[in-house]
């Protein structure tokens, strides 16, 4: 099993590097998930990562790119509901992405 | 991918957590979507029984159903059709259930599978 | 004295008819998984003409998982405990599967 060491601390990871266990997310396990994929995060970025957590605590799924617009549309207005916005903050697959770094499991039925 | 568009109904027929249909039956439902194919989803027979809120899914080790079937409408999959007489023979009443549904007797079941172009059982 | 375990819902399998028509004085019935489901109400009838003496349970962690709440008055949870104690206190089980 592989794990991310965050603080000295091992967090075991999947091999795609999504977290195994959601109670293992913290901040500095979310920069260091990032930092890996080449993001800097900023507050642009905490508001998504925050809102995905809240969807899956909820849904207890991790959004496919449509739904996820649609709640970040949502929560944070139409400005930012938009796929452009969200490629710019989390760039290639903004869905798997986003998860990965908010801490989720991979979304599925994702293209 | 062509552009021509295929109408699909999916039907629940079988009861939660038993067996992997229902869970098999929404991952094709989001896959569909993902698509954008105009879908509906039928409940009928023990299907209906998935649509029963607030599972704690938990205790049996499982991944929660009815959180993920309201996740449906942010897939905007929004026609839920469910057997009337379904419902009836399990003393469960319509307003049991808190997703948007439209009730359909035996009828509006056979005109609703018509006017598909492919259908789904699980 | 049997107790006779039941694990579909009334419609998926004949576990539950077959088990009614197999039951004594005295007997127990415990639902289990897609068994509990056997306690909604709309389900009462089928158990109206059992012999008084027979108890009847359900397994509480299996009707939680499915959202199952005004289930039949009939049918006493039981936890996993509950479980172990029955299957010892009747010698026999007989599973519906």
């Amino acid at each position: 099993m592989e794990n991310l060491d965050v603080n000295g601390q091992a967090i075991a990871i999947d091999n795609e590097g999504y977290l195994r266990n959601l109670e293992d997310w913290s901040k500095e396990a979310a920069m260091q998930l990032a930092q890996q994929e080449g993001i800097e995060l900023t507050d642009a970025h905490w508001e998504i990562l925050h809102l995905l957590r809240d969807f899956y605590q909820t849904y207890e799924m991790s959004p496919a790119m449509r739904p996820l617009i649609k709640a970040v549309a949502a929560k944070l207005g139409s400005d930012k509901g938009k796929s452009i916005y969200l490629m710019s903050l989390f760039p290639g697959s903004p869905a798997k992405l986003a998860s990965k770094i908010a801490g989720l499991p991979k979304p599925t039925n994702c293209l | 991918m062509s552009e021509a568009k295929k109408s699909f109904l999916i039907i629940n027929r079988k009861a939660p957590y038993g067996s992997s249909a229902a869970r098999d039956a929404l991952d094709v439902a989001l896959t569909i979507s993902v698509f954008e194919q105009p879908l509906s989803l039928l409940f009928m027979g023990d299907g209906v029984l998935q649509l029963l809120p607030e599972h704690i899914a938990s205790e049996i080790g499982q991944k929660n159903l009815s959180a993920n079937l309201a996740m449906l409408e942010m897939y905007d999959i929004d026609r839920l059709y469910v057997c009337r007489q379904a419902l009836e023979q399990r003393g469960i009443r319509p307003a049991d259930i808190r997703l948007n549904i439209t009730l359909l007797d035996q009828n509006g079941i056979a005109a609703l599978i018509k006017q598909q172009d492919q259908v789904l059982s699980f | 004295m049997t107790l006779h375990l039941i694990n579909k819902t009334p419609s998926e399998s004949s576990a539950l008819s077959d088990s009614l028509s197999a039951v004594s004085e005295g007997d127990a019935l415990l639902l289990i998984e897609n068994g509990v489901y056997a306690a909604l109400q709309g389900y009462a009838e089928l158990f109206t003409r059992l012999p008084g003496s027979v108890q009847c349970y359900l397994l509480e962690h299996d009707a939680d998982a499915r959202g199952l709440k005004q289930l039949n008055q009939e049918f006493l949870p039981i936890d996993y405990d509950g479980f172990v104690e029955l299957s010892c206190r009747y010698g026999k089980v007989v599973s519906w599967f």
